[in-house]
C-alpha cells in the first residue's frame, strides 16, 4: 500500500510537470494529430501524374492518338515535348522529367510491321516510379485499329541508371537525407539549448562575442560530423550495396553542404525557441517525420496530393533527395538543379537571419 | 572620466506588475569593494543584469566606467568581468581550456594568453589541476576558477554575484584575500552576498530589501548611525522572554544566540538597561551588557518592515 502511495505521489508530480512544459505538452498532441493527418492523407503507393516528356519525330496524327491514349491513363502527365531523344535525356537528368516516350519518325511502318510503336526512356532511380511506368509497356493501344503488337508489349523500355530495378540504389542517397536532417537538426539545436540550461550562455553574452558569431560559429563544427556522416553512408552504399556514383565528387561535396548548411539553420532556429534538450528533440522529430515521409525518400513526390507537394517543397530534405539522387544516379550537377540548390541556399540565409534576430544578447 | 566607477540614477525595473528594483540610487567609487547586501529575490541580480547592459531598466540611467548603459553596453563588455551566481564556465573542458577560451574570446593574442593563463594559474592557486576538467572540481576550486577566469582580460570593473555561497569559510577567506589584491590593483569590484561577515570586509555597502535599497554607507557608518542600542541579555526562559519583548514598540528586534538574548532597543530610550529592568521585572536580576553593534543588527533593523 505504501509503495502505490509514493508511486502515486510521482505520477502526480510528473503530470503536474508535464502540464507545465508547454511546449512538450503541445508536441504530446500535435505529433501524433498532425502527423497522422498529414500522413493519411499523403502517403499513396499508386504513382500516379508522373511529369514526362513527348519526342514525337513521327509528326503524325498517330502519333498524337499514342499520346492521348498514353495521357488517358493518368499514370502521367504529359509536361514537355521534345523534338530530340538526347534532350530528352538531359531533361530526365535534370530531374524535369521522369521518363520521356519517343515515338521514331517510322512509326506508321512499325505498325504495319507488327513492331512495337515506340520507346520508353526511364529514370529507373525510383523503383516505384518504373514500376508504374513499365505498367504502360504492356497497355493494349486499342485505339490503333489495325495494330497487332508483336506479343504481351507495345513500348520498348529503356531502363536508365538503375537497370536491374534495385531500391538500395535509390534508398541509400535518400538515407543521406534523412540521416543529415536527424543528427544536424538535433546536434545543433541541442548545442545552444544546452549553453543555456548549464547556464554557459549567461556568462558567453557578456563577453565581446555577437550574436551572428556565435551562431556561425556554433554550426561551423557540425559541417565536418555531416561530412564524416557523408562518407560513412556513400562509401558503404558504393562498396558494400553497389550504388554507383555516377556524378562529380565536387558536385556531389557542393550539394551535400548546401543541404547541412540549410539543416544546421533550422537547427539555430529551433535553439532560440526551444528552452530544454528535450523541447529541442521533439522540435527535431516533428521536422525529422515529414523528411523522411513526405521528401520522397519512401513514397514519390509524384505519388502525393496537391497539399502534401507544397509542405514537402517547404522542406529542405525535399530539396537534397532531388540533388543528391540527380547527382548520385543520374550523374547531373548543380547547374541542372538549379532550382532546388538555390532553394538551399534562400533557405541557409533566411534561417541565420531569423536565429540571429531571435538570439537576443540580453535576457530581456 | 569621474572617480566613480558605477552611477545609476532612479533605476527601476519591472516584470510585468511585479517591481524586482524600485527607484535605486548607487554611486560606486573606483577602485572600492562595494556590496550588496539582501536576501534572496530583493532584487540584487536585477540590479547587476542591468549594470552589465543585460537586462534593460525600465526606467532610470546607468552609468558605468563612463558609458551609457545598456546603449554602449557591447564596449563596456571589453572592460568589465562578470562571475555568475551558477557556475557557468564549461564542465567538460579542463582548466586551462577554460581559461584559454576566455582569453580568446577577449581577443587576446596567444603569447599574452599564453603567458596571462600562468600568471592566472599561480594567482588562484590552480597549478596542479590545470588538466583536470571542471566538472569534476570542488566549489571552492570552481570559484576559483571562476575568478581565474573573470579576470583573464584585467578588467577595470568585476561583478560578482554570490560568489561565495557554495563555498567553505576557509576558502571564502581565500577568496576574500584574493579580492583585496585585486582592488589594491585599481579594480573596482561589486559583490553581491548575503553573508554579513562578508560585508564588512566591503569599503561600501548598500542594504537592499523588495527591490529598494533601506541603507548604505560604510559599514562603519551603518552600524553606528542605525539608531538603537544593543543589549545582551542573559536570563531564563529566553523563548517566552522574547515573545513578551517584542510586544513593545521600543524594542526594535530580539534573536537568540545561544543562552542569550541580542536585544536592540531604540536609542530613544536613553538608559536601556534600567529601562528594560523597570518595564519587564522579570529580568531585575538578569545579566545585562550594551554590546557593540555588528552588521547583522544593521541588516534587522532596516529589513525588518517588508518581510513577509
Amino acid at each position: 500500500m505504501n509503495s502505490l502511495f509514493r508511486m502515486s505521489a510521482i505520477m502526480v508530480k510528473e503530470f503536474r510537470q508535464l502540464s507545465r512544459d508547454r511546449i512538450t505538452f503541445g508536441m504530446v498532441v500535435m505529433i501524433p494529430l498532425i502527423q497522422l493527418l498529414l500522413f493519411g492523407y499523403a502517403i499513396n503507393t499508386d504513382v500516379r501524374n508522373i511529369p514526362v516528356a513527348v519526342v514525337d519525330q513521327s509528326h503524325s496524327a498517330v502519333g498524337r492518338l499514342i499520346t492521348e491514349s498514353v495521357k488517358a491513363t493518368q499514370v502521367v502527365v504529359v509536361t514537355e515535348a521534345y523534338s530530340t531523344a538526347a534532350e530528352a535525356e538531359q531533361a530526365i537528368t535534370n530531374g524535369t522529367v521522369r521518363a520521356a516516350l519517343v515515338l521514331p519518325s517510322d512509326l506508321a511502318q512499325r505498325i504495319v510491321q507488327r513492331r512495337t510503336v515506340g520507346q520508353w526512356l526511364v529514370d529507373g532511380s525510383d523503383t516505384m516510379i518504373s514500376s508504374a511506368l513499365l505498367q504502360l509497356q504492356t497497355m493494349p493501344l486499342k485505339e490503333l485499329v489495325n495494330y497487332q503488337p508483336p506479343g504481351e508489349t507495345t513500348f520498348d523500355v529503356a531502363l536508365y541508371f538503375n537497370p536491374s530495378r534495385r531500391s538500395a540504389v535509390n534508398i541509400v542517397p535518400g538515407l543521406l537525407g534523412v540521416i543529415l536532417t536527424m543528427t544536424m537538426i538535433l546536434f545543433t539545436s541541442a548545442a545552444i539549448v544546452r549553453e543555456r540550461e548549464r547556464g554557459n550562455l549567461e556568462l558567453l553574452i557578456t563577453t565581446p562575442v555577437r550574436s551572428l558569431e556565435l551562431m556561425i560559429a556554433k554550426i561551423i563544427p557540425y559541417i565536418f560530423v555531416g561530412l564524416i556522416q557523408v562518407g560513412i553512408i556513400l562509401g558503404l552504399g558504393h562498396f558494400i550495396f553497389a550504388v554507383p556514383i555516377n556524378g562529380d565528387l565536387s558536385q556531389l561535396l557542393f550539394g551535400t553542404l548546401l543541404f547541412i548548411s540549410a539543416s544546421l539553420t533550422l537547427g539555430l532556429v529551433i535553439s532560440t525557441i526551444a528552452q530544454t534538450q528535450l523541447q529541442a528533440m521533439q522540435m527535431t522529430v516533428f521536422i525529422l517525420l515529414p523528411s523522411i515521409l513526405l521528401s520522397g525518400f519512401i513514397f514519390p513526390y509524384e505519388a502525393m496530393p496537391v497539399a502534401a507537394q507544397w509542405i514537402s517543397e517547404i522542406l529542405p530534405a525535399t530539396h537534397f533527395m532531388r540533388l543528391i539522387r540527380g547527382i548520385v544516379l543520374r550523374g547531373a550537377d548543380l547547374l541542372d538543379l538549379w532550382r532546388d540548390a538555390i532553394w538551399l541556399v534562400g533557405f541557409t540565409i533566411l534561417g541565420l537571419l531569423v536565429a540571429s534576430m531571435r538570439f537576443k544578447k540580453s535576457l530581456d | 572620466m569621474s572617480d566613480n566607477a558605477i552611477v545609476a540614477r532612479q533605476l527601476t525595473r519591472r516584470f510585468g506588475r511585479f517591481t524586482a528594483v524600485d527607484g535605486l540610487d548607487l554611486v560606486v567609487p573606483a577602485g572600492s569593494i562595494y556590496g550588496f547586501l539582501g536576501p534572496n529575490g530583493c532584487g540584487k541580480s536585477t540590479t547587476i543584469r542591468m549594470l552589465t547592459g543585460l537586462l534593460s531598466p525600465t526606467t532610470g540611467t546607468v552609468e558605468v566606467l563612463g558609458l551609457a548603459i545598456p546603449k554602449q553596453a557591447e564596449q563596456l563588455r571589453l572592460r568589465i568581468g562578470y562571475m555568475t551566481q551558477k557556475f557557468s564556465l564549461y564542465e567538460d573542458l579542463t582548466v586551462r581550456e577554460n581559461l584559454q577560451f576566455i582569453g580568446q574570446i577577449f581577443g587576446m593574442s596567444t603569447k599574452s594568453l599564453k603567458l596571462r593563463i600562468s600568471e592566472q594559474l599561480s594567482t588562484y592557486g590552480l597549478d596542479r589541476l590545470v588538466s583536470q576538467r571542471a566538472g569534476s572540481m570542488s566549489g571552492g576550486q570552481k570559484q576559483r576558477l571562476g575568478l581565474a577566469a573573470a579576470t583573464m582580460h584585467r578588467p577595470s570593473l568585476l561583478f560578482l554575484d554570490e560568489p561565495t555561497s557554495a563555498v567553505d569559510p576557509e576558502n571564502r577567506r581565500d577568496f576574500w584575500e584574493q579580492l583585496f589584491d585585486l582592488s589594491d590593483q585599481g579594480t573596482t569590484i561589486l559583490v553581491t552576498s548575503h553573508y554579513m561577515d562578508e560585508a564588512e570586509r566591503c569599503h561600501g555597502l548598500a542594504i537592499m530589501e523588495s527591490g529598494v535599497v533601506r541603507a548604505d554607507g560604510s559599514p562603519e557608518d551603518l552600524m553606528q548611525n542605525m539608531g538603537v542600542t544593543v543589549v545582551e541579555v542573559q536570563a531564563a526562559n529566553l523563548r517566552q522572554l522574547k515573545t513578551e519583548l517584542l510586544k513593545r514598540k521600543e524594542i526594535r528586534s530580539a534573536a537568540q544566540l545561544g543562552i542569550r538574548l541580542r536585544v536592540l532597543v531604540d536609542q530613544h530610550v536613553a538608559e536601556p538597561i534600567t529601562w528594560l529592568r523597570e518595564q519587564f521585572p522579570y529580568l531585575v536580576k538578569a545579566e545585562m551588557t550594551v554590546a557593540r553593534p555588528s552588521l547583522e543588527d544593521v541588516f534587522v533593523t532596516c529589513t525588518g518592515e517588508g518581510r513577509q
